[in-house]
């Protein structure tokens, strides 16, 4: 069942886990837009949780602590967002952009020392008989626990905006800070646990950059998956099974462009510069598309995205 | 003449004596390094790093170094550039090929500065030199060891931008692995990054996948080796730039190590004690440039021993990595027999070989 060399169970089993960071980070900042805050510190958030997920496994010698750790990482470094933010009512763009340039920098100087050291591996969930059912066995039951928590994590954060009345609170603050207020909802309080909650999920696909993709610390090891993570957001208008299509379609596109690449056998030969840029443009392709629709409310942005509140007003 | 340009000239005189006193002998160097990646990428820079360390120890309290890390090819170098210029550096090192119109730019700003650049070949103003390692030199070696070792008849380069030195790389590579095996077909995939860990693990793993069980990368971290590790010995790789260690005895079977130390100890010495010049180094395994790191026991005796005859071979001076007959890609005759190509086709190399599918982007 090969394509040329590529086989495509294995091409879908691969896109799955290149996808992981991408997608727990874009699933951690879609709550956070949700709730009105534009936290623009992803970048930062995710190398955090690289280094701290790496140095907790190392030493702990247990990846699910590491990955423990990484989200702890990521979610400390908000705080600072959060103190910045929401209580001294900073810039939200220029504080998010800080925090990216102070989580690059402070993972560097954590990392000193833990170049070339290798964490333990994440084994694969054991599933028995299943992985050899031809074709889906590959592809649906041969990961590592996080790809499928990854997945329980979107559709757990869909549940609760949808169908519970804690999604209902973190949609109206994020619609309207003021009428949320006037109803007596503690706007501050649920922005906080939500950045609390987007710096956790982006620390969790850290660590799984420096545990799992590529088991090992590096400086600048996320090299920009956390601006990817962003602009899925948006991609995705907000909704989150939308962010599972995005990271899907821009792994698989560029797991897809690296076989093609590798093929030496595939009929039509792409320019490699085409393949290269791919993943960017057809994201911004399908951005252009899904804008270009209903007009502005087909973005479903939150209405009081990035703008901050204080009771006073 | 006025009195006001007569004190002009006559300052600027002074200025030109002093200029040139101070070429003739300096008591203290500031040297400096422009690096593109982070020193803890465990390669490139790491090695050039190595090197300013080197040239710490040997001078002690006659040099100062400084270096900043990280600094994208662009116009952000010409800003890095010109702050380390005004800041005093005697000496700059400019370390990745995407550095080398900023270089030229910044250094005919600054004549007194001295501006080394490190594997371009433009050197516009006299205070540009350029440095290079023939790095194929060592690809031979691997090329050798790849051929002999894949079960596949497959075998992969991870490579970073369609530029002279990468070809010459994959070139190189292709040619030594075909001699010992004459069924082997090369994968090539381009990055374009020098650094980017997540990718180049992908590009690795895109490869294990389509059955390729050799990879040699052109990139600057282990994560071609972190991924090749993940195959339980069924995949092997080299130590790029740096000699990655700590994959040692497999996947990581032997390495190119760029040792720049001895360079950069000639250079900021020469500086000190006014022998300064322009040049256009390019040394390789006879220099000590460019070392072979140690071929594991992953490997078996014998192609181990074809390997290092190889080394020696080019350490001696008796072969040429580049020795006809060759063909390139389109079939054309490039090399007739027992024909050695010569430096300036190298280093305009935009072709491949005969043999290498695929094409370079243009």
């Amino acid at each position: 069942m090969d394509f040329y060399g590529i086989n495509p169970a294995v091409l879908i089993a691969s896109l799955m886990v290149a996808s992981v960071p991408i997608m727990l980070a874009a699933i951690g900042e879609l709550v956070v837009e949700k709730a009105g805050v534009l936290n623009l510190g992803v970048e930062g958030m995710m190398i955090m949780g690289a280094i701290c997920g790496f140095i907790t496994a190392v030493h702990s010698g247990s990846p699910m602590l590491g990955f423990l750790g990484g989200a702890a990482g990521g979610a400390v470094l908000s705080v600072l967002f959060i103190l910045l933010t929401q209580v001294f009512l900073a810039n939200q763009v220029a504080t998010g952009l800080a925090l990216t340039l102070f989580g690059l920098g402070l993972s560097s100087l954590l990392g000193q020392g833990y170049n070339g050291i290798k964490p333990p591996a994440t084994k694969p969930l054991p599933f028995g008989p299943l992985t050899d059912i031809p074709f889906f066995g590959r592809i649906l039951f041969s990961h590592d626990a996080m790809v499928y928590i990854s997945i329980a994590v979107i559709a757990a954060v869909w549940a609760m905006l949808k169908y519970t009345r804690a999604g209902l609170i973190l949609r109206a603050v994020g619609e309207s800070h003021d009428a949320a207020h006037a109803l007596g909802y503690k706007v501050v309080r649920i922005r906080v646990l939500a950045i609390l909650f987007g710096g956790a999920m982006a620390g969790l696909g850290g660590a799984y950059v420096s545990l799992v993709r590529v088991p090992q610390w590096t400086d600048g090891i996320t090299a920009g998956a956390g601006w990817i993570a962003l602009a899925i957001v948006v991609f995705a208008s907000w909704k989150p099974w939308r962010v599972l299509i995005g990271a899907y379609l821009f792994g698989g596109i560029t797991v897809l462009q690296l076989n093609l690449q590798a093929s030496n056998s595939f009929p039509i030969k792409i320019p490699v510069e085409y393949l290269a840029m791919s993943p960017y443009l057809i994201t911004i392709l399908v951005l252009v598309i899904m804008s270009s629709g209903r007009g502005r409310a087909s973005l479903n942005a939150p209405a009081a995205l990035g703008q901050n509140f204080h009771a006073s007003r | 003449m006025n009195r006001r340009t007569l004190l002009a000239t006559a300052a600027l005189g002074l200025g030109l004596s002093f200029g040139g006193a101070a070429e003739a002998q300096m008591d203290k160097v500031k040297a400096c390094f422009v690096y593109v990646g982070p020193i803890g990428d465990g390669g490139w820079t790491y090695q050039h790093d190595q090197g300013r360390l080197a040239v710490e120890a040997e001078f002690g309290d006659k040099v100062e170094t400084a270096y900043q890390e990280s600094v994208p090819e662009g116009a952000d170098a010409e800003r890095v550039l010109t702050q380390m210029a005004l800041s005093g550096c005697n000496i700059i090192f400019t370390t990745s090929f995407g550095y080398m119109d900023p270089t030229n730019a910044v250094a005919g700003k600054f004549p007194d500065v001295k501006f080394e650049h490190a594997t371009g070949y433009k050197r516009d103003h006299p205070n540009v030199s350029t440095y290079n390692a023939r790095f194929y030199e060592g690809r031979a070696v691997q090329g050798t060891i790849a051929g002999k070792m894949t079960k596949t008849n497959k075998i992969g380069y991870i490579a970073s931008f369609p530029i002279p030195e990468v070809i010459m790389g994959i070139n190189s590579y292709y040619i030594h692995a075909k001699k010992v095996n004459p069924d082997v077909e090369l994968s090539v995939i381009w990055a374009y990054t020098w650094f980017d860990p997540a990718k180049e693990a992908d590009a690795a793993k895109a490869m294990i996948e389509q059955g390729v069980d050799v990879i040699a990368s052109h990139t600057d971290s282990t994560a071609p080796l972190a991924e090749a590790a993940k195959t339980n010995g069924a995949v092997i790789g080299f130590g790029q730039a740096s000699d990655m260690a700590e994959y040692k005895p497999s996947p990581r079977v032997s390495s190119i190590i760029d040792n720049w130390g001895p360079y950069y100890v000639k250079r900021v010495g020469a500086l000190l004690d006014g022998s300064y010049a322009q040049v256009d180094a390019w040394e390789g395994i006879p220099g000590g440039e460019v070392l072979i790191g140690e071929i594991t026991d992953a490997v078996p005796a014998d192609v181990k021993a074809e390997a290092e005859a190889v080394r020696d071979a080019i350490a001696a001076g008796t072969y040429h990595p580049f020795t006809g007959p060759l063909n390139k890609q389109d079939g054309s005759a490039w090399l007739g027999d027992g024909e050695v190509s010569d430096d300036g086709t190298l280093l305009g190399m935009n072709f491949f070989v005969e043999g290498i599918k695929g094409e370079i982007p243009q």
